[in-house]
Protein backbone atom coordinates (compact mmCIF):
# COMPACT_ATOMS: atom_id res chain seq x y z
CA UNK A 1 0.00 0.00 0.00
CA UNK A 2 1.16 3.73 -0.52
CA UNK A 3 0.76 5.80 2.19
CA UNK A 4 0.97 9.63 2.19
CA UNK A 5 1.82 11.46 5.78
CA UNK A 6 3.05 14.50 7.14
CA UNK A 7 6.72 14.96 7.65
CA UNK A 8 6.56 15.22 10.70
CA UNK A 9 8.27 12.77 13.57
CA UNK A 10 6.59 9.92 14.99
CA UNK A 11 4.19 9.61 11.99
CA UNK A 12 5.94 6.57 10.22
CA UNK A 13 5.56 5.22 13.63
CA UNK A 14 2.32 5.67 13.64
CA UNK A 15 1.48 4.20 10.76
CA UNK A 16 3.22 1.30 11.18
CA UNK A 17 1.92 0.56 15.18
CA UNK A 18 -1.30 -0.67 13.79
CA UNK A 19 -0.44 -3.28 11.43
CA UNK A 20 1.55 -4.72 14.06
CA UNK A 21 -1.07 -4.97 16.02
CA UNK A 22 -3.75 -6.42 13.78
CA UNK A 23 -1.09 -9.01 13.07
CA UNK A 24 0.40 -8.15 10.10
CA UNK A 25 3.91 -9.01 8.58
CA UNK A 26 5.63 -6.02 7.29
CA UNK A 27 7.96 -7.49 4.46
CA UNK A 28 9.15 -3.93 3.14
CA UNK A 29 9.13 -0.14 3.98
CA UNK A 30 10.30 1.93 1.35
CA UNK A 31 10.62 5.49 1.77
CA UNK A 32 11.30 7.49 -1.10
CA UNK A 33 11.81 11.41 0.01
CA UNK A 34 9.98 13.61 -3.47
CA UNK A 35 12.93 16.06 -5.03
CA UNK A 36 10.77 18.72 -4.23
CA UNK A 37 11.17 19.70 -0.38
CA UNK A 38 8.68 22.23 0.00
CA UNK A 39 5.73 19.68 -0.18
CA UNK A 40 5.71 18.59 4.02
CA UNK A 41 3.88 15.14 3.22
CA UNK A 42 5.89 11.97 2.82
CA UNK A 43 5.23 9.21 0.33
CA UNK A 44 5.83 5.60 1.88
CA UNK A 45 5.17 2.39 0.46
CA UNK A 46 4.95 -0.58 2.50
CA UNK A 47 4.53 -4.25 1.52
CA UNK A 48 3.20 -6.21 4.11
CA UNK A 49 0.89 -9.49 4.18
CA UNK A 50 -1.87 -9.86 6.77
CA UNK A 51 -5.14 -12.18 6.61
CA UNK A 52 -7.39 -10.83 4.32
CA UNK A 53 -10.50 -10.88 7.21
CA UNK A 54 -8.35 -7.99 8.67
CA UNK A 55 -7.37 -6.20 6.24
CA UNK A 56 -10.52 -3.38 6.75
CA UNK A 57 -10.07 -3.14 10.09
CA UNK A 58 -6.02 -2.28 9.53
CA UNK A 59 -6.77 0.42 6.85
CA UNK A 60 -9.24 1.95 9.27
CA UNK A 61 -6.76 2.18 12.58
CA UNK A 62 -4.22 3.39 9.50
CA UNK A 63 -6.88 6.17 8.80
CA UNK A 64 -7.61 7.29 12.74
CA UNK A 65 -3.73 7.82 12.89
CA UNK A 66 -4.18 10.23 10.65
CA UNK A 67 -2.43 8.67 7.74
CA UNK A 68 -3.94 8.86 4.20
CA UNK A 69 -4.06 5.86 2.10
CA UNK A 70 -3.40 6.55 -1.04
CA UNK A 71 -3.46 3.66 -2.72
CA UNK A 72 -3.84 -0.18 -1.66
CA UNK A 73 -2.91 -2.76 -4.46
CA UNK A 74 -3.89 -5.92 -2.76
CA UNK A 75 -2.31 -9.24 -3.92
CA UNK A 76 -3.58 -12.32 -2.54
CA UNK A 77 0.15 -13.54 -2.40
CA UNK A 78 0.43 -17.70 -2.89
CA UNK A 79 2.14 -19.56 -0.70
CA UNK A 80 3.73 -22.61 -2.48
CA UNK A 81 4.75 -25.69 -0.57
CA UNK A 82 6.24 -28.99 -1.93
CA UNK A 83 6.23 -32.82 -0.17
CA UNK A 84 7.15 -35.63 -1.40
CA UNK A 85 4.47 -38.58 -0.73
CA UNK A 86 5.60 -42.56 -0.76
CA UNK A 87 3.37 -45.31 -0.69
CA UNK A 88 0.74 -46.90 -2.69
CA UNK A 89 -0.81 -43.48 -3.68
CA UNK A 90 -3.01 -44.49 -6.59
CA UNK A 91 -4.36 -47.74 -5.39
CA UNK A 92 -5.35 -45.07 -2.54
CA UNK A 93 -6.97 -42.93 -4.46
CA UNK A 94 -4.94 -40.04 -5.23
CA UNK A 95 -7.87 -38.25 -6.74
CA UNK A 96 -9.48 -37.77 -3.43
CA UNK A 97 -6.19 -37.13 -1.59
CA UNK A 98 -6.27 -33.78 -4.22
CA UNK A 99 -9.84 -33.59 -3.59
CA UNK A 100 -9.61 -33.52 0.04
CA UNK A 101 -7.16 -30.21 -0.22
CA UNK A 102 -8.99 -28.44 -3.43
CA UNK A 103 -12.23 -28.63 -1.51
CA UNK A 104 -10.87 -26.84 1.41
CA UNK A 105 -11.18 -23.67 -0.34
CA UNK A 106 -8.07 -21.87 0.84
CA UNK A 107 -5.75 -24.36 -0.53
CA UNK A 108 -5.44 -25.95 -3.49
CA UNK A 109 -2.58 -28.76 -5.35
CA UNK A 110 -1.14 -26.97 -7.81
CA UNK A 111 1.18 -29.53 -9.04
CA UNK A 112 1.91 -33.22 -8.82
CA UNK A 113 4.72 -35.76 -10.35
CA UNK A 114 4.12 -39.06 -9.77
CA UNK A 115 6.65 -41.96 -10.09
CA UNK A 116 6.05 -45.26 -10.61
CA UNK A 117 8.30 -48.36 -10.74
CA UNK A 118 6.61 -51.44 -11.09
CA UNK A 119 3.41 -52.40 -10.09
CA UNK A 120 3.44 -53.99 -6.44
CA UNK A 121 5.88 -51.10 -5.66
CA UNK A 122 4.74 -47.99 -3.89
CA UNK A 123 4.85 -44.81 -5.88
CA UNK A 124 6.48 -41.42 -4.95
CA UNK A 125 5.08 -38.40 -5.82
CA UNK A 126 6.21 -34.68 -5.57
CA UNK A 127 3.08 -32.56 -4.73
CA UNK A 128 2.96 -28.76 -4.19
CA UNK A 129 0.21 -26.97 -2.52
CA UNK A 130 -0.36 -23.39 -3.13
CA UNK A 131 -2.26 -21.66 -0.03
CA UNK A 132 -3.35 -17.64 -0.05
CA UNK A 133 -1.23 -17.46 3.79
CA UNK A 134 1.41 -19.20 5.63
CA UNK A 135 -1.07 -20.44 8.30
CA UNK A 136 -3.75 -21.96 5.72
CA UNK A 137 -0.39 -23.30 3.72
CA UNK A 138 0.00 -25.04 8.07
CA UNK A 139 -3.69 -26.23 8.00
CA UNK A 140 -3.65 -27.82 4.85
CA UNK A 141 -0.38 -29.45 5.80
CA UNK A 142 -2.34 -30.81 8.77
CA UNK A 143 -4.87 -32.62 6.54
CA UNK A 144 -2.34 -34.22 4.42
CA UNK A 145 -0.66 -35.30 6.95
CA UNK A 146 -4.08 -37.09 8.56
CA UNK A 147 -5.07 -37.92 5.08
CA UNK A 148 -1.25 -39.27 4.56
CA UNK A 149 -1.83 -41.32 7.83
CA UNK A 150 -4.97 -42.49 7.48
CA UNK A 151 -4.22 -44.12 4.20
CA UNK A 152 -0.78 -45.49 5.23
CA UNK A 153 1.49 -43.05 3.16
CA UNK A 154 4.62 -41.79 4.05
CA UNK A 155 5.09 -37.94 4.09
CA UNK A 156 8.59 -35.75 3.85
CA UNK A 157 8.10 -32.22 4.30
CA UNK A 158 10.76 -29.43 4.13
CA UNK A 159 12.55 -28.44 7.19
CA UNK A 160 10.91 -25.14 7.46
CA UNK A 161 13.11 -21.74 7.80
CA UNK A 162 14.03 -21.46 11.92
CA UNK A 163 11.50 -19.50 13.55
CA UNK A 164 13.67 -15.79 14.02
CA UNK B 1 42.49 -37.39 39.09
CA UNK B 2 41.24 -41.17 39.58
CA UNK B 3 38.96 -42.31 37.16
CA UNK B 4 37.25 -45.68 37.10
CA UNK B 5 36.31 -47.21 33.62
CA UNK B 6 32.91 -49.57 33.20
CA UNK B 7 32.67 -51.25 29.88
CA UNK B 8 35.39 -52.18 28.03
CA UNK B 9 33.52 -51.79 24.44
CA UNK B 10 35.08 -50.55 21.35
CA UNK B 11 34.46 -46.93 23.49
CA UNK B 12 35.78 -48.36 26.74
CA UNK B 13 38.95 -49.89 24.60
CA UNK B 14 39.67 -46.67 22.72
CA UNK B 15 39.32 -44.23 25.66
CA UNK B 16 41.84 -46.78 27.45
CA UNK B 17 44.14 -46.51 24.45
CA UNK B 18 43.71 -42.59 24.84
CA UNK B 19 44.74 -42.58 28.39
CA UNK B 20 48.02 -44.87 27.36
CA UNK B 21 48.92 -42.51 24.77
CA UNK B 22 48.52 -39.33 26.91
CA UNK B 23 49.60 -39.64 30.16
CA UNK B 24 50.45 -35.65 30.50
CA UNK B 25 46.45 -35.53 31.19
CA UNK B 26 47.13 -36.62 34.66
CA UNK B 27 44.58 -39.38 34.36
CA UNK B 28 44.93 -42.45 36.57
CA UNK B 29 43.10 -45.31 36.19
CA UNK B 30 42.41 -47.16 38.94
CA UNK B 31 39.66 -49.79 38.06
CA UNK B 32 38.08 -51.12 35.22
CA UNK B 33 35.18 -54.06 34.53
CA UNK B 34 33.74 -55.61 31.97
CA UNK B 35 30.91 -58.12 31.44
CA UNK B 36 33.11 -60.96 33.16
CA UNK B 37 35.74 -59.06 35.22
CA UNK B 38 37.01 -56.36 36.75
CA UNK B 39 40.70 -55.23 38.26
CA UNK B 40 40.95 -52.94 40.77
CA UNK B 41 44.31 -51.14 41.82
CA UNK B 42 43.52 -47.67 43.31
CA UNK B 43 47.95 -46.88 42.97
CA UNK B 44 46.67 -46.97 39.52
CA UNK B 45 46.71 -49.53 36.75
CA UNK B 46 48.57 -49.02 33.49
CA UNK B 47 45.95 -48.73 30.52
CA UNK B 48 47.86 -50.40 28.25
CA UNK B 49 48.40 -53.63 29.68
CA UNK B 50 44.84 -53.84 30.45
CA UNK B 51 43.87 -53.30 27.19
CA UNK B 52 46.65 -55.93 26.22
CA UNK B 53 44.88 -58.17 28.37
CA UNK B 54 41.80 -57.59 27.30
CA UNK B 55 42.69 -58.24 23.76
CA UNK B 56 44.43 -61.68 24.30
CA UNK B 57 42.35 -62.97 26.96
CA UNK B 58 39.19 -61.31 26.70
CA UNK B 59 38.99 -60.21 30.04
CA UNK B 60 40.49 -57.08 31.08
CA UNK B 61 40.77 -58.35 35.12
CA UNK B 62 40.18 -60.95 37.51
CA UNK B 63 37.40 -63.25 36.86
CA UNK B 64 34.59 -63.07 39.42
CA UNK B 65 35.12 -59.56 40.33
CA UNK B 66 32.43 -57.23 39.46
CA UNK B 67 31.41 -53.86 38.34
CA UNK B 68 29.59 -53.77 41.64
CA UNK B 69 33.07 -54.38 43.54
CA UNK B 70 34.74 -51.59 41.52
CA UNK B 71 31.79 -48.99 42.34
CA UNK B 72 31.86 -50.31 46.18
CA UNK B 73 35.44 -50.05 46.38
CA UNK B 74 35.43 -46.20 46.09
CA UNK B 75 38.82 -46.02 44.56
CA UNK B 76 37.92 -43.42 42.33
CA UNK B 77 36.74 -39.84 41.80
CA UNK B 78 34.96 -39.93 38.70
CA UNK B 79 33.10 -43.32 36.85
CA UNK B 80 33.17 -43.26 33.13
CA UNK B 81 30.00 -45.34 32.83
CA UNK B 82 30.31 -47.16 29.01
CA UNK B 83 28.12 -50.50 28.90
CA UNK B 84 25.95 -51.48 26.55
CA UNK B 85 22.88 -48.93 26.38
CA UNK B 86 19.58 -49.83 27.04
CA UNK B 87 17.45 -47.64 25.18
CA UNK B 88 13.97 -48.45 27.57
CA UNK B 89 15.46 -48.87 30.98
CA UNK B 90 18.53 -47.31 30.75
CA UNK B 91 19.65 -50.54 32.92
CA UNK B 92 22.19 -51.17 34.43
CA UNK B 93 24.19 -48.00 33.45
CA UNK B 94 21.13 -46.12 35.90
CA UNK B 95 21.67 -48.30 38.87
CA UNK B 96 26.02 -48.26 38.19
CA UNK B 97 25.30 -44.22 37.76
CA UNK B 98 23.06 -43.78 40.88
CA UNK B 99 25.39 -45.53 42.83
CA UNK B 100 28.33 -43.69 42.22
CA UNK B 101 26.71 -40.19 42.19
CA UNK B 102 25.28 -41.44 45.63
CA UNK B 103 28.92 -41.94 47.03
CA UNK B 104 29.76 -38.21 45.99
CA UNK B 105 31.43 -39.48 42.95
CA UNK B 106 31.49 -37.47 39.23
CA UNK B 107 30.26 -39.63 36.96
CA UNK B 108 30.90 -39.53 32.70
CA UNK B 109 29.34 -41.71 30.85
CA UNK B 110 27.96 -42.32 26.71
CA UNK B 111 25.67 -44.23 27.69
CA UNK B 112 22.31 -42.36 25.88
CA UNK B 113 19.94 -44.77 27.95
CA UNK B 114 19.82 -43.81 31.48
CA UNK B 115 20.21 -40.03 30.30
CA UNK B 116 17.24 -40.08 28.06
CA UNK B 117 15.46 -41.74 30.96
CA UNK B 118 16.70 -40.43 34.26
CA UNK B 119 18.57 -37.14 33.04
CA UNK B 120 16.33 -34.99 35.77
CA UNK B 121 16.70 -37.84 38.62
CA UNK B 122 20.57 -38.03 38.37
CA UNK B 123 20.69 -34.49 37.83
CA UNK B 124 19.16 -34.01 41.06
CA UNK B 125 21.54 -36.28 42.54
CA UNK B 126 24.12 -35.04 41.40
CA UNK B 127 23.89 -31.41 42.27
CA UNK B 128 22.67 -33.23 46.43
CA UNK B 129 25.61 -34.34 46.10
CA UNK B 130 27.95 -31.45 44.83
CA UNK B 131 29.75 -34.05 41.95
CA UNK B 132 28.93 -33.38 38.29
CA UNK B 133 27.39 -35.32 35.93
CA UNK B 134 29.02 -35.08 31.98
CA UNK B 135 27.38 -36.66 29.03
CA UNK B 136 29.00 -35.11 25.95
CA UNK B 137 29.63 -38.35 24.41
CA UNK B 138 25.90 -39.55 24.23
CA UNK B 139 25.25 -37.21 21.67
CA UNK B 140 26.91 -36.19 17.91
CA UNK B 141 29.81 -38.09 18.77
CA UNK B 142 33.27 -35.97 19.00
CA UNK B 143 30.76 -33.26 18.38
CA UNK B 144 31.21 -30.52 21.66
CA UNK B 145 27.45 -30.05 21.77
CA UNK B 146 26.68 -30.68 25.26
CA UNK B 147 29.04 -27.81 26.47
CA UNK B 148 28.59 -25.68 24.00
CA UNK B 149 24.58 -25.31 25.03
CA UNK B 150 25.92 -25.01 29.09
CA UNK B 151 29.01 -23.59 28.94
CA UNK B 152 30.07 -22.03 24.97
CA UNK B 153 26.30 -20.57 24.91
CA UNK B 154 25.50 -20.27 28.39
CA UNK B 155 22.85 -17.31 29.16
CA UNK B 156 20.96 -17.97 25.41
CA UNK B 157 17.58 -18.71 25.72
CA UNK B 158 17.53 -21.50 23.21
CA UNK B 159 14.70 -21.41 20.12
CA UNK B 160 15.08 -24.10 18.86
CA UNK B 161 18.05 -27.95 18.73
CA UNK B 162 17.78 -29.23 15.00
CA UNK B 163 20.19 -31.70 13.92
CA UNK B 164 21.67 -34.88 11.96
CA UNK B 165 22.05 -37.16 15.03
CA UNK B 166 22.60 -40.53 13.56
CA UNK B 167 25.66 -41.18 10.99
CA UNK B 168 24.44 -44.55 9.74
CA UNK B 169 20.93 -42.75 8.12
CA UNK B 170 22.76 -39.96 6.96
CA UNK B 171 25.89 -42.34 5.44
CA UNK B 172 22.72 -44.19 3.72
CA UNK B 173 20.84 -41.18 2.43
CA UNK B 174 24.11 -39.87 1.31
CA UNK B 175 24.50 -43.07 -1.20
CA UNK B 176 21.06 -42.90 -2.74
CA UNK B 177 21.28 -39.64 -3.07
CA UNK B 178 24.54 -38.92 -4.62
CA UNK B 179 24.66 -43.17 -6.60
CA UNK B 180 20.93 -43.53 -7.02
CA UNK B 181 21.27 -46.85 -4.70
CA UNK B 182 18.51 -48.05 -3.31
CA UNK B 183 17.29 -47.90 -0.05
CA UNK B 184 18.35 -51.97 0.62
CA UNK B 185 21.55 -51.64 -1.63
CA UNK B 186 22.94 -48.41 0.40
CA UNK B 187 21.78 -50.42 3.58
CA UNK B 188 24.16 -53.51 2.92
CA UNK B 189 26.97 -51.15 1.91
CA UNK B 190 26.66 -49.60 5.08
CA UNK B 191 26.86 -52.87 6.61
CA UNK B 192 29.91 -53.95 4.75
CA UNK B 193 31.43 -51.03 6.39
CA UNK B 194 30.56 -51.43 9.61
CA UNK B 195 28.03 -48.14 9.53
CA UNK B 196 25.02 -50.43 10.42
CA UNK B 197 24.53 -52.77 12.89
CA UNK B 198 23.08 -57.05 11.62
CA UNK B 199 19.78 -55.36 13.24
CA UNK B 200 19.96 -52.13 12.24
CA UNK B 201 15.98 -50.92 13.12
CA UNK B 202 17.47 -49.36 15.91
CA UNK B 203 19.26 -46.80 13.82
CA UNK B 204 16.65 -46.87 10.63
CA UNK B 205 13.76 -46.00 12.20
CA UNK B 206 14.95 -42.70 13.92
CA UNK B 207 15.40 -44.46 17.11
CA UNK B 208 18.71 -43.78 18.66
CA UNK B 209 18.11 -40.23 16.59
CA UNK B 210 14.97 -39.50 18.87
CA UNK B 211 17.00 -40.53 22.04
CA UNK B 212 19.68 -37.88 21.08
CA UNK B 213 17.02 -35.15 20.52
CA UNK B 214 15.97 -35.92 24.14
CA UNK B 215 19.09 -35.63 25.59
CA UNK B 216 19.47 -32.37 23.74
CA UNK B 217 16.29 -30.99 24.61
CA UNK B 218 16.47 -31.74 28.11
CA UNK B 219 19.98 -29.80 28.51
CA UNK B 220 18.26 -26.86 26.51
CA UNK B 221 15.19 -27.14 28.09
CA UNK B 222 15.23 -29.72 31.24
CA UNK B 223 11.32 -29.95 30.94
CA UNK B 224 11.81 -33.74 31.52
CA UNK B 225 10.77 -34.90 27.94
CA UNK B 226 11.49 -38.45 26.85
CA UNK B 227 11.59 -41.02 24.19
CA UNK B 228 7.91 -41.28 24.05
CA UNK B 229 7.34 -37.65 23.58
CA UNK B 230 9.07 -37.67 19.95
CA UNK B 231 6.90 -38.56 17.10
CA UNK B 232 9.24 -40.82 15.04
CA UNK B 233 9.72 -42.06 11.23
CA UNK B 234 12.13 -43.52 10.06
CA UNK B 235 14.15 -43.83 6.96
CA UNK B 236 13.36 -47.27 6.07
CA UNK B 237 10.18 -46.25 3.49
CA UNK B 238 12.11 -43.97 1.26
CA UNK B 239 12.38 -44.21 -2.07
CA UNK B 240 15.23 -43.42 -5.09
CA UNK B 241 12.04 -41.42 -6.89
CA UNK B 242 12.38 -39.49 -3.34
CA UNK B 243 15.73 -38.71 -3.62
CA UNK B 244 15.32 -37.91 -7.09
CA UNK B 245 12.39 -35.81 -6.72
CA UNK B 246 14.01 -33.77 -4.17
CA UNK B 247 17.29 -33.44 -6.24
CA UNK B 248 14.81 -31.93 -9.30
CA UNK B 249 14.29 -29.25 -6.90
CA UNK B 250 17.55 -28.53 -6.29
CA UNK B 251 16.91 -30.41 -2.23
CA UNK B 252 18.21 -33.67 -0.51
CA UNK B 253 16.25 -35.80 1.79
CA UNK B 254 18.03 -35.90 5.58
CA UNK B 255 16.91 -37.68 8.79
CA UNK B 256 16.52 -34.75 11.05
CA UNK B 257 15.85 -34.09 14.56
CA UNK B 258 13.76 -31.06 15.75
CA UNK B 259 12.77 -29.58 18.96
CA UNK B 260 11.58 -26.62 20.28
CA UNK B 261 9.37 -25.61 23.38
CA UNK B 262 6.48 -24.76 21.22
CA UNK B 263 6.60 -27.75 18.51
CA UNK B 264 7.92 -30.57 20.53
CA UNK B 265 10.00 -32.95 19.72
CA UNK B 266 10.31 -34.50 16.16
CA UNK B 267 12.49 -37.54 14.31
CA UNK B 268 11.76 -37.66 10.34
CA UNK B 269 13.23 -37.73 7.21
CA UNK B 270 12.85 -34.16 5.74
CA UNK B 271 13.57 -32.50 2.39
CA UNK B 272 16.05 -29.59 2.60
CA UNK B 273 17.78 -27.28 0.38
CA UNK B 274 21.38 -28.25 -0.71
CA UNK B 275 22.73 -25.23 0.61
CA UNK B 276 21.50 -26.43 4.23
CA UNK B 277 24.18 -26.10 6.77
CA UNK B 278 22.76 -29.50 8.01
CA UNK B 279 23.31 -31.23 4.52
CA UNK B 280 26.50 -33.08 5.23
CA UNK B 281 27.98 -36.54 3.36
CA UNK B 282 28.58 -39.76 4.81
CA UNK B 283 28.23 -40.74 8.76
CA UNK B 284 28.92 -37.21 9.97
CA UNK B 285 26.62 -35.40 12.62
CA UNK B 286 25.63 -32.17 12.69
CA UNK B 287 23.70 -29.95 15.28
CA UNK B 288 22.02 -26.52 14.75
CA UNK B 289 21.49 -24.33 17.71
CA UNK B 290 18.42 -21.86 17.15
CA UNK B 291 19.62 -19.04 20.07
CA UNK B 292 18.25 -15.55 21.04
CA UNK B 293 21.74 -13.82 21.61
CA UNK B 294 23.75 -16.09 19.26
CA UNK B 295 21.71 -16.28 16.43
CA UNK B 296 22.55 -19.85 14.43
CA UNK B 297 25.41 -21.90 15.61
CA UNK B 298 26.28 -24.80 13.76
CA UNK B 299 28.30 -27.91 14.90
CA UNK B 300 29.24 -30.68 12.48
CA UNK B 301 31.93 -33.51 13.24
CA UNK B 302 32.32 -37.15 13.37
CA UNK B 303 29.33 -38.45 15.10
CA UNK B 304 31.00 -42.03 16.14
CA UNK B 305 34.32 -44.19 16.10
CA UNK B 306 36.31 -45.39 19.07
CA UNK B 307 38.59 -42.44 19.55
CA UNK B 308 36.34 -39.71 18.20
CA UNK B 309 34.23 -40.78 21.73
CA UNK B 310 37.10 -40.84 23.75
CA UNK B 311 37.73 -37.80 22.78
CA UNK B 312 34.16 -36.45 23.94
CA UNK B 313 34.63 -38.50 27.04
CA UNK B 314 38.34 -37.45 28.06
CA UNK B 315 37.14 -33.99 27.28
CA UNK B 316 34.40 -34.12 30.28
CA UNK B 317 36.67 -35.80 32.91
CA UNK B 318 39.42 -32.73 32.39
CA UNK B 319 36.53 -30.29 32.87
CA UNK B 320 35.48 -32.09 36.08
CA UNK B 321 39.36 -31.83 37.23
CA UNK B 322 39.80 -27.95 36.79
CA UNK B 323 36.24 -27.37 38.41
CA UNK B 324 35.30 -29.76 40.62
CA UNK B 325 38.83 -31.92 41.45
CA UNK B 326 41.56 -29.40 41.71
CA UNK B 327 39.93 -26.60 42.76
CA UNK B 328 38.04 -28.54 45.70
Amino acid sequence: MKLEMKDSPGQLVAALTPISEYGGNIIAVIHQREPDASSDTLGVQIVLEIEQDRLDALVAAIKRQGVSILRLGEERLLYRQSVIMIGHLIHTDIGDTIDRIDSTGFAEVAELNVQMPAIAEPSTALITIKATTRSEMERALDLLRGVAAEKGLLIVEPLAEGER
Amino acid sequence: MRVAVLGLGAVGKGLLRMLAEKPELGLVLTAVADSSSAWIDPDGLDPAVVLDRKCTTNRCGTQGLTADQVLDSGAYDVLVELTPTNAVTGEPALTHMRRALSMGRHVVTSNKGPIAAAHAELEELAAEQGVALRYEATVGGAIPVIHAIRNGLAGNRFHAVTGVLNGTCNYILTRMDEEGLTYDQALAEARELGYAEADPTYDVRGIDAAIKLVILANTCWNLGVTLDDVAITGIDGLTVDALRLADAQDCTIRLIGEASPERGLRVAPRVLPRSHPLVIEGTLNAIMLSTDMAGECTMMGKGAGSVETASAIIGDLLAIRDRWVECG
